[in-house]
């Protein structure tokens, strides 16, 4: 008695561990403010085991990212298209590996944002995730969307949802802008490596934001078909 | 005819016990299937789907089951050819049912969900062709049954696909997904009601010696199904519901009452499926008993001895509990998001079907209505993954299974003829 049954018909759907995934991934993103503090702290023991839990988290959600993989072989029916379940994992990944990638940079270097800009630089990356935080919010819908099969009123919830990301993702773009204006205002008095890596960090807390849209075009893009 | 006269007793024995081996193959194999949405969508437990399709299944078997019958005792093969040699016939549906009965062995060991309709089915054209003669076939019945490989499925998929847009519509893109399942569940409820007792009535109760008209039928009909939507609702009222603030969880509410309403179709399919299938091995076993009894005379029209329909319905009730646990026990991993909404649309589509065909009298499986009412659940965006491999598996092992039934036929009526002559 195998289970080649009828029930094997009803193969394992990727919709739970997509949710799964991008929870991984909003959490793995979320212990940055912590460790930016800890950075601003110079608490830098602290910083490192923070970048470790950031760097577990984003290892589990490769783990995770593979499994959906895995689990969608070739002659899998569903309601999405299997390959905008791949595009999407792949996109929901690169927020854990940016994220991963930020805290080592900035931990390598043991680089502290100026004491001016601090202020400005945390509201910046708690709206760079607040993106985030939304695009999870929106991927969380997907069990609820198949629930109505895809038509109807929770289609339009999500296409809400997704709006509002683009206004988050639109704010922390002019918090970007004003950042930059103000670290060049003062960049003559700092370490001139120091303010090119600066520069930079600004640029990949920003791609959290910039990666949270792209997870909520391609949601956009599944609900269109 | 001297070995019928000398060796009856000695064949039916035989045949009883073949036609007990069939029916409880049919148990074993088919019961994840007819039972195997509720389970994995958690609207019963394991144990609770084996009560429910005992019950069920002996009472679909017994009050429902004799329409069937004929088509494949007579249907198939023309019982004209078989004037002079009646023992050929006997052997012959022996021989039909050990092919069958272990083919499904074979199957239900391997894991394979074969249809028990079409073993049965190749199996008697397999004797009938190669043992007697190709005349002995009536081949446009045979291309029916393969033509049933596309249609049944398309019905019962068409059905699933109609149930549970129905569903999405009047539930779940509502505002108040719980209000709109309390007052429609119990709508559907009464639509399966219907058909069950419909069936039921028109077709079963015949055999217990009541016959009812048309109209009566349907007023009976009609007074059961409300019935039994009463008593839905009346479970439902009873269900506590955490007070849901969130729609997410009014969803979940809306599948403990759709959970209900699973419990029912799950005794419609249990029936259905009692109905169809214990045709399969109680049919030949009623052709052999017949010819017996009679000394050799291939009547046109044979009563059905009284102990064949209970002696099915033992059969496929014991395979169930014997084996059906352990297919049922496979469930549970790797399926996600069958929920009893989704499950309940698959299985009512392939109750219907079944019950329809049934009607009808064409021999088709029930494995063939439900791969075809979850493809049409599917269709409509409501099962969150269907593999495709292994429906194509399953519709491979339609295709087997008749020229498989048919070789083992012809092995084991070549084996008995020989003992005997």
């Amino acid at each position: 008695m195998s289970g080649n049954t009828i029930l094997g018909v009803f193969a394992k759907s990727p919709i739970k561990p997509l949710e799964k995934h991008i929870r991984k991934v909003h959490e793995c993103a979320a212990h940055l403010p912590e460790f930016f503090r800890a950075c601003a702290d110079q608490n830098w023991s602290r910083a490192e085991e923070i970048r470790k839990t950031i760097s577990t988290l984003e290892k589990e959600a490769d783990e995770l990212k593979r499994e959906i993989r895995n689990e969608l072989p070739g002659g899998i029916f569903m309601p999405v298209q299997r390959t905008d379940v791949l595009e999407l994992v792949s996109q929901q990944d690169k927020i854990a590996n940016k994220a991963k990638d930020i805290s080592g940079r900035v931990l390598g270097r043991k680089l502290e944002a100026p004491e001016q800009l601090l202020e400005e630089f945390e509201a910046y990356v708690n709206r760079c995730l607040d993106a985030v935080k939304q695009a999870a919010a929106a991927i969380n819908e997907l069990d609820d969307l198949l629930e109505t099969g895809f038509r109807g009123r929770e289609v339009d919830l999500v296409e809400n949802m997704i709006e509002k990301l683009a206004k988050i993702e639109d704010d922390t773009d002019s918090m970007q802008i004003s950042l930059r204006r103000n670290l060049m205002a003062i960049e003559d008095k700092l370490n001139p490596i120091d303010v090119m890596f600066l520069y930079q960090i600004i640029e990949w807390v920003g791609e959290l934001a910039d990666l949270a849209e792209r997870v909520g075009a391609r949601l956009e893009i599944m609900l269109a078909r | 005819m001297e070995i019928l006269i000398n060796h009856g007793s000695v064949l039916i024995m035989f045949a009883a016990v073949v036609g007990f081996f069939m029916a409880w193959g049919i148990g074993a194999n088919d019961v994840a299937n007819a039972m195997g949405t509720s389970v994995g969508s958690k609207a019963l437990t394991i144990k609770q789907a084996i009560i429910v399709a005992m019950i069920f299944e002996f009472a679909g078997a017994y009050l429902a089951g004799g329409e069937v019958t004929s088509t494949i005792r007579k249907g198939i093969i023309d019982a004209g050819y078989f004037v002079d040699i009646p023992e050929l016939l006997v052997f012959g549906m022996i021989s039909a049912l050990l092919a069958a009965g272990t083919w499904l062995l074979i199957a239900s060991y391997m894991g394979w969900p074969v249809s028990t309709t079409h073993s049965i089915v190749g199996a008697i054209v397999g004797f009938s062709a190669v043992g007697v003669s190709p005349d002995t076939v009536a081949w446009g019945k045979v291309g029916g049954i393969v033509g049933s490989w596309i249609i049944t499925p398309l019905i019962a998929g068409v059905f699933s696909f109609i149930i549970f847009n129905s569903a999405q519509k009047l539930i779940f893109d509502t505002d108040k997904p719980l209000e709109k399942a309390r007052k429609w569940v119990p709508l559907y409820m009464f639509l399966a009601g219907f058909v069950l007792s419909l069936v039921t009535i028109k077709k079963g109760l015949k055999h217990i010696g009541m016959d009812i008209g048309t109209f009566e039928g349907y007023m009976y009909a009609i007074g059961v199904a409300v019935i039994v939507a009463i008593i839905g609702k009346f479970f439902i009222a009873r269900l506590k519901f955490k007070t849901a603030k969130s729609r997410r969880a009014d969803y979940i509410n809306v599948e403990k009452v759709f959970a209900v309403l699973m419990v029912i179709t799950a005794c419609c399919m249990a029936f259905a499926h009692g109905s169809n299938d214990v045709a399969n091995a109680i049919g030949p076993l009623a052709a052999v008993v017949s010819v017996v009894e009679s000394g050799g005379e291939i009547a046109s029209k044979a009563a059905l001895a009284w102990w064949i329909l209970p002696l099915g319905g033992f059969g496929i009730v014991a395979g169930l509990a014997i084996f059906g646990h352990r297919v049922i026990a496979t469930i549970g991993k790797g399926i996600t998001h069958l929920t009893p909404s989704r499950g309940f649309a698959a299985e009512l589509a392939a109750a219907c079907t079944v019950v329809v065909a049934s009607g009808t009298g064409l021999p088709i499986s029930t494995t063939q209505t439900l791969v075809g009412a979850v493809l049409g659940v599917g269709m409509a965006r409501g099962i969150a993954a269907i593999d495709l491999g292994v429906v194509r598996n399953i519709v491979v092992s339609w295709v087997v299974t008749l020229p498989v039934g048919a070789g083992l036929s012809i092995m084991f009526f070549w084996m008995i003829k020989g003992a005997f002559t």
